[in-house]
């Protein structure tokens, strides 16, 4: 068989996402967790297309398109606030910068 | 489908043979006219007017020692000159040379890939190949090469911008995003192409202006300069892996000057139509160029002058002879006036790199963000207008 | 020959997105996912979304993460420290991991079943030509929206990064 089931592209977008939310939740520096989030959005642009081929509709490129739009404006002032926060507590790990008691 | 495959690869092999010759033989010209520009020889004592000199180059890039100094981040420092020369070679892979020609029977393009998306094709090469040069300059853990990667990867993505609207406009006039369709859209005469009858004087100067920023070269060179920053990124490099970042930046050379004909100048169409005459161009020009060389070779400056001109004065009158058979006029002249188009960008290329001195960084950066990416989007702007108004 | 170089580009991801997650230093994973970036853009194009797969090497792999990689120059970001995890986190990390991952496949192959499959050429609609005609119709709005929340962006990233004027 020379055709990919559509199942096996949403099992791939769930483990780009599963492995995003790995990242989001276990690494420490700041960078990194900013770029587990743009994976998980990687991963769920994949969903969108692939729903898309199923329904045979460009509806879905139209939103994974939005997604990338505001990844990007997400990702310049996200960028933004750690150089801010690096400026002002001089470390990047995400347990360091917490000044709340306890 | 094995026929597909099997011309494919010819294809394959001729493009890289002869992309590889031409950008060794770019840096010849280069060093010819830049020689010339300032008064002196040039390279002349390596075979017949240098014409070796690239081959000697080659042999001392190659043999040089390969250094791997012990502190830099050894899968960076490897892998972003590959990057960089894959990415440019990629670019290459979608630009068509001439209309469609027959091999031994089987009808093909030149070309290598026809995509329908071909321009944000070479778009995204070249947005990939920033990353050649910021991660060489990381890897090289060198702070003047950190310093240069910066700069350069800053300057080349601050241009992005406006070559990204520049190329935009003569789409919306040829309203297509295949090359190949871009050409044939300004099939006719000179009054045709985009940058006369499309109107896009303006978005052709800006893309030239982006061109010499997104490849680094003079006059915005700095961060690669060697009065500047050391060397700039390619401080820690030696040998093959410096040689591989000049192959790039030639590569990306010959990528802009392409895109600019094809968008702007007509791609392969020759400036007047082929009934009035314009298939005899390059014999008349091959006839000049043999005729003065024969008679330079016959009146040398230089002893061995009278072997070497005659001898290239009775290869040209040869070249002549065969652009006038009519057999292979069907894919060499269009291969010519494409050829011809980019080497006068190419020529322009290395013509100021003789004339102007080097913006400074701020000054750069500035001319982007300040005076061309604005103009640009008027560009556009008084593009669309006319363009729907008119249809 | 789909679904070879479905499953090529599939296991590129899939190993890249893995190093993301467990390399150390911020740049090995920055690139990791360049990497992810350009495959998924292959798998966009296997799905017929050839706009899509261009701005997503253009946008996302050629322009956002040049600035995640510019941020981890600048910062001179180091090599991350181990914090010491609690027993619980190490014990029942990967696992539950695993088992998420499993929930979220068993439900996708509880509604998919093998019914759809996807070859190369099977949607034309993915064009640029369609995708703009829907932009600039049907989705004109949010188009205009985004735009403003891009210069929302722009002024709230100049901003935040300015030196203060002492």
């Amino acid at each position: 068989m020379t055709e990919v089931p559509i199942s096996w592209y949403l099992t791939l977008s769930a483990i780009l996402f599963a492995l995003g939310v790995a990242g989001f939740l276990f690494r420490r520096s700041i960078i990194t967790v900013f770029m587990s989030i743009e994976l998980m959005l990687n991963a769920v642009n994949l969903s969108f297309i692939t729903f898309s081929y199923q329904l045979k509709q460009v509806n879905g490129h139209l939103f994974a398109f939005f997604v990338m739009v505001v990844a990007a404006a997400e990702a310049a002032v996200g960028l933004a606030i750690i150089l801010t926060i690096f400026k002002n507590r001089s470390t990047l790990n995400i347990d360091d910068i917490d000044s709340m008691k306890n | 489908m094995d026929a597909f495959i099997v011309i494919t690869l010819i294809k394959l092999a001729v493009i890289a043979f002869v992309l590889l010759t031409a950008v060794a033989y770019l840096q010849w010209v280069e060093r010819k006219v830049i020689a010339h520009i300032q008064v002196r020889p040039g390279p002349y004592r390596v075979g017949p007017h240098g014409l070796l000199q690239p081959l000697a180059d080659v042999i001392k890039l190659i043999t040089k020692e390969d250094m791997m100094p012990s502190y830099v981040n050894k899968p960076l420092y490897l892998f972003a000159p590959f990057l960089a020369v894959t990415m440019a070679l990629l670019a290459i892979a979608v630009i068509p040379f001439g209309p469609q020609i027959q091999v031994a029977g089987y009808p093909t393009l030149m070309q290598l890939a026809d995509l329908n998306i071909g321009v944000l094709f070479i778009l995204a090469a070249s947005s990939m190949g920033v990353y050649g040069i910021a991660l060489a300059g990381w890897a090289s853990n060198n702070k003047y090469a950190l310093l240069g990667g910066l700069r350069s990867s800053a300057q080349m993505i601050s241009y992005e911008l406006p070559m990204a609207l520049a190329i935009v406009s003569p789409l919306l006039v040829s309203n297509t995003l295949s090359l190949r369709q871009l050409v044939e859209s300004q099939a006719g005469s000179i009054l045709h192409w985009n940058v006369a009858g499309g109107g896009q004087i303006v978005a052709f100067i800006i893309f030239v202006i982006a061109a010499f920023a997104e490849t680094n070269r003079v006059p915005f060179d700095l961060p690669e300069a060697e009065n500047e920053l050391v060397a700039g990124f390619h401080t820690e490099y030696s040998s093959m892996k410096f040689a591989s970042f000049f192959m790039a930046e030639y590569l990306n050379m010959v990528t802009v000057s392409s895109m600019a004909t094809l968008l702007f100048l007509g791609g392969w169409e020759a400036p007047w139509p082929a009934a009035f005459g314009s298939g005899l161009v390059p014999s008349v020009l091959f006839v000049i160029a043999g005729l003065t060389a024969l008679y330079h070779g016959a009146h040398p400056a230089r002893k061995l002058d009278r072997y070497t001109l005659t001898g290239f004065g009775l290869i040209f009158l040869v070249l002549a002879v065969v652009f006038a058979l009519p057999i292979v006029q069907s894919w060499l002249l269009p291969l010519f006036w494409f050829c011809a188009k980019t080497g006068a960008i190419l020529f322009a290329f290395m013509w100021i790199r003789g004339t102007l001195p080097r913006f400074r960084y701020d000054q750069l950066m500035g001319f982007a963000w300040k005076f061309l990416f604005p103009v640009a989007m008027l560009n556009l702007l008084v593009t669309g207008f006319v363009v729907a108004w008119i249809s | 020959m789909d679904i070879f170089l479905f499953l090529v580009f599939a296991i590129i991801a899939v190993v890249a997105a893995i190093n993301v997650v467990v390399q150390t230093h911020p740049i090995s994973s920055a690139v990791s996912l360049i990497g992810v970036m350009g495959s998924l853009a292959v798998l966009y194009l296997l799905l017929g979304a050839e706009f899509l797969a261009a701005a997503q090497v253009i946008v996302y792999a050629g322009a956002i993460m040049v600035l995640f990689i510019f941020v981890i120059m600048l910062l001179n970001a180091g090599t991350e420290a181990k914090r010491g995890r609690s027993l619980t986190v190490q014990l029942l990390g990967v696992p539950l991991l695993v088992a998420l991952l499993g929930l979220l496949a068993y439900f996708v192959q509880r509604l998919f079943p093998q019914s759809v499959a996807v070859h190369f050429g099977g949607f034309t609609g993915g064009t640029a030509l369609a995708v703009g005609r829907a932009l600039f119709t049907t989705y004109l709005l949010p188009f205009e929206v985004t735009s403003l929340l891009i210069l929302i962006a722009i002024i709230g990233a100049m901003v935040l990064a300015r030196k203060e004027m002492d």
